[in-house]
């Protein structure tokens, strides 16, 4: 069996797995949990291989003191890496303590059975337990390929009774997020960022605000400010406080030109993607197939979203000379120890990053920004602890958006409609500007800010399969002469990173409506149009069942009410999903979802329930940038400020939804937490052309832009 | 700074604090009471709720001097891990929470309309919970749970 990729970089057992006195095994891991509930899955994986009680395992997640290098918890991998190491590691840790327990009791290891961690045979008196085995030392051996986990027909466990970890704290407010921790002699901080991007310090008196009460420092390093003062509300008045005395020069601006026009005339640099690959070579030219009875254009446009964390970023820091600490919400651990050395010019074993959960993230939003502004206000009292907390115009304003795209679809038809040629362009700004070692240059915030500021890396398009901006750009459909490229936008107006599902997001809503278009041009069903151009099973599968369910009902009958559907495999390698949606559309433009239908195929289904929320906040998420979110910006900076100026879902806004799981037992685990953002968009997109013929390209779909639609068509 | 007494979670503290100091720093800093979550300050997302005399509140903005002689109902004052709340035990059950950062200000805003209305149907519950934001897409979630918390609380 191949190793995990997590376990070729890390493949000593003990590094991953230890049997304690007390009966617990802990298990390390390098990814965190997000609320992608993580921790259940590999404590469920464990439990299984080993044959114990799923209360016995406590799951421990990144702390660069200890923990696997395992890089970013990102790009629904965890389950496949750290996942799959965890399963190869609990196999070989059992076949080596099963093979023990056979040459101490005497009896082969067919005829051992487990459960809980006690081995016996069928004769009386003959067990031990796993933890007499060990005596508590290391194993001192590494997982070999010839491990053989259990197979599917011999769990017990996994996809049926996964008991709900950590939900008890949860709901009851014991859960120690980052911004509620506390230690001992601990002062509260709060950043002053600048009123906009290219703002810098003028002229700052801050002598009033060291007078407040209080206040025990103004950290000012060029424009970088910050407040630290020994009660929190004190932090929040003094950086009002500070924002207020502040002087700022803001001559440069941010170009407000439409942003579609400036993906368009910025400069770029184009690649041609084959089969998922970027390749650096010329991009080809469009061609015009023989036989082509028939050409289809369409643009289709999403503007820059929000990650818009409920909780806002925040870190606690403490400097010394012997080491930093920093407690964070980050998402990689390890490379934002290697941003902040570089930032700080110190040497990375100085520094110590410990994970601690922050509100939901969904990719990367201001956790590692947050990191350096709290080292930053602590550098200044070595020895206290410093909680420093975003205001939540601070997450708003600052945070890296999900970048603005544009995508260009074109197909040559035949007489019978079928597709003879497929173009796809995508014209982006970067999806991955995520923080770690850059040397003189910086991604992380306040770096841009400090009196010697850093530059932030000139990006690169990136290469890889399905990365960034060209993350399911190439369609999962059988065309036979297709032409792909990206093109990465040089210069746009707002600081981006990853955000859930990066490109797939637009290059899917993009694919999928244009496939609907296909279909209506031709008179052709779109369910059958799409089946007709696709051999993949697992494929056809999910998406007939999300049809068949949702034809199954009648939602309404009424004028307005129409019922789109899409379908998509993330980066075309992990899991399936489709989506048909229920919709109604009043004369104002609002559109109203009544209902969502999910079908999707994850492989092996470890957590039935995490991984249906996983799918269905998804699809929340997804509908909520479709219907109503657009970061909007001045010459100045983000007037997206808070949620009024941002609205996001509520509650009344959620349509009921339906979730089928397709589990394939016998197929590996497909990571599935961001496989609804595009399809999602592309089924509402759909639903409101069958609802009233009008075909929206351009996100958001809000009443203005539905109305504005109307009016250009 | 002035003297006040607030009665928290059946409490009587008293208090020697600026006097305008929003209440959730109170809870949070002064009380220990961390499972009322900051979002916003601004009255905007519902991570802060608490009950007041048997309303669902916003604790994030509100001066703690306008608690006082009130009796305030934190997270941490309805149920503990080994005594869950109706409530609480229903959103175990659904698993209603993914990061959980909204849940303790839904569950209080849930507990303000439950105490009073029995049989809610869904459209007073999305109503009570109006003004709670929760980015992780709990929401089909959060509604079971509310409304097996209802019918829990009925028995
Ligand atoms: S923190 Fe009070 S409403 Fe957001
Ligand atoms: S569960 Fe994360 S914000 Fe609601």
């Amino acid at each position: 069996m191949k190793l995990s990729s997590s376990l070729e970089n890390n493949p000593d057992i003990d590094s991953w797995l230890q049997f304690h006195s007390d009966g617990k095994i802990t298990v390390s891991t390098g990814k965190v949990e997000l609320g992608q509930k993580l921790i259940t899955a590999f404590t469920v994986i464990v439990a299984e291989e080993l044959d114990v009680d799923p209360g016995r395992i406590i799951v421990i997640t990144a702390d660069t003191s200890g923990s696997p290098n395992e890089g970013y918890t990102a790009g629904s991998n965890s389950m496949e890496s750290s996942g799959m190491a965890l399963r190869q590691v609990a196999a070989k840790v059992r076949q080596v303590l099963l093979e023990k327990a056979s040459h101490q009791l005497g009896v082969q290891v067919e005829n051992l059975n487990v459960d809980d961690g006690e081995i016996s045979s069928s004769l009386p008196n003959q067990s031990v337990t796993y933890m007499e085995l060990t005596g508590g030392k290391n194993f001192n051996i590494k997982v070999s390929e010839d491990v053989v986990p259990k197979r599917h027909d011999q769990y017990h466990l996994i996809g049926n009774k996964v008991p709900g970890i950590g939900y008890e704290d949860l709901v009851t407010g014991a859960t120690t997020f980052v911004q509620d921790l506390e230690l001992p002699g601990m002062l509260h901080a709060r950043v002053v960022r600048p009123p906009g991007y290219h703002a810098r310090l003028q002229e700052l008196n801050e002598k009033d605000v060291r007078e407040m009460p209080g206040v025990v420092g103004v950290v000012v390093d060029g424009s970088f400010l910050a407040v630290v003062c020994e009660r929190e509300e004190q932090a929040v008045r003094a950086s009002k406080r500070l924002s207020g005395l502040a002087i700022w020069d803001e001559s440069k601006e941010i170009n407000t030109e439409n942003i579609f026009i400036q993906l368009k005339k910025n400069n770029r640099q184009s690649l041609p993607v084959i089969k998922g690959v970027a390749e650096l070579s010329a991009v080809p030219s469009i061609k015009t197939p023989q036989n082509s009875a028939k050409t289809i254009t369409a643009t289709y446009q999403r503007p820059y979203h929000m990650h818009g964390s409920v909780g806002p970023s925040a870190a606690m820091a403490l400097y010394d000379d012997q080491e930093i600490k920093v407690w964070t919400h980050s998402q990689g651990v390890y490379p934002l120890r290697l941003a902040l050395a570089d930032v700080l010019d110190i040497e990375e074993n100085r520094i110590h990053v410990v994970h601690v959960p922050g509100a939901g993230c969904y990719g990367h939003n201001g956790a590692d920004d947050a990191a350096l502004d709290a080292v930053l206000a602590a550098r200044a009292f070595p020895g206290k602890p410093v909680l420093l907390k975003w205001e939540r115009v601070d997450e708003h304003s600052w945070e890296p958006y999900g970048s603005a795209m544009q995508i260009e679809l074109q197909a040559n038809m035949d007489k019978s409609g079928k597709i003879l040629y497929w173009n796809h362009e995508t014209y982006s700004d970067t999806h991955l500007k995520r923080p770690s070692a850059h040397g003189k240059e910086s991604r992380l915030l306040a770096s841009w800010h400090m009196q010697v500021p850093k530059q932030s890396p000139q990006v690169k398009p990136l290469t890889g399969y399905h990365t960034g901006i060209h993350r399911n750009a190439d369609p999962i459909y059988d065309f036979n002469d297709r032409r792909i490229v990206k093109h990465l936008v040089d210069n746009l107006p707002l600081r981006v990173s990853t955000l859930r599902s990066l490109g797939a997001y637009a290059n899917v809503f993009a694919i999928e409506s244009f496939m609907d278009e296909l279909a209506h041009s031709c008179g052709r069903n779109p369910l059958e149009f799409r089946v007709d151009n696709l051999s993949d099973y697992r494929a056809k599968a999910v998406l007939e069942a999300a049809v068949e369910k949702a034809n199954s009902r009648i939602i309404s009958k009424g004028g307005g009410h129409g019922r789109g559907f899409a379908l998509a495999r993330y980066k075309n390698a992990k899991c399936y999903a489709a989506v048909a949606v229920d919709l109604l559309v009043d004369d104002y433009g609002s559109i109203k979802l009544l209902r969502a239908v999910i079908a999707a195929d994850a492989g092996q289904v470890i957590d039935p329930d995490g991984l249906r929320s996983q799918l269905e906040g998804g699809l929340l998420q997804s509908a909520s940038w479709t219907l109503k979110e657009q970061v909007k910006f001045d010459e100045k900076g983000i007037t997206s400020q808070d949620w009024e100026s941002y609205p996001i879902m509520t509650f009344a806004e959620v349509p009921e939804i339906e979730t089928i799981l397709i589990d394939r037992k016998d197929r590996p685990v497909l990571g599935a937490g961001e496989a609804t953002q595009g399809p999602t968009a592309a089924a509402i997109s759909n639903a409101v052309f069958d609802a009233v013929g009008l075909r929206l390209r351009r996100i958001p779909f809000t009443p203005e832009m539905v109305l504005e639609a109307a009016a250009e068509t | 700074m002035a003297n006040f007494r607030i009665n928290v979670n059946g409490c009587d503290h008293q208090l020697d604090v600026d006097e305008s100091t929003p209440l959730i720093y109170i809870l949070r800093n002064d009380l220990g009471l961390k499972g009322t979550k900051l979002g916003c300050g601004l009255e905007q997302c519902g991570a802060c709720k608490v009950i007041v005399d048997g309303k669902a509140v916003f604790s994030c903005n509100s001066p703690v001097s306008s608690f006082a002689n009130c009796s305030v109902t934190t997270i941490e004052g309805i149920g503990t891990a080994d005594k869950l709340h109706p409530i609480q035990k229903s959103f175990v059950k659904e698993k209603a929470a993914q990061c959980g950062y909204c849940i303790p200000g839904i569950i209080m805003a849930a507990k303000a309309l439950l105490d009073t209305t029995p049989y809610p149907d869904k459209e007073m519950v999305c109503e009570a919970l109006a003004d709670n934001l929760c980015r992780c897409g709990t929401h089909p979630q959060i509604l079971k749970a509310v409304m097996r918390a209802a019918s829990e609380m009925r028995k």
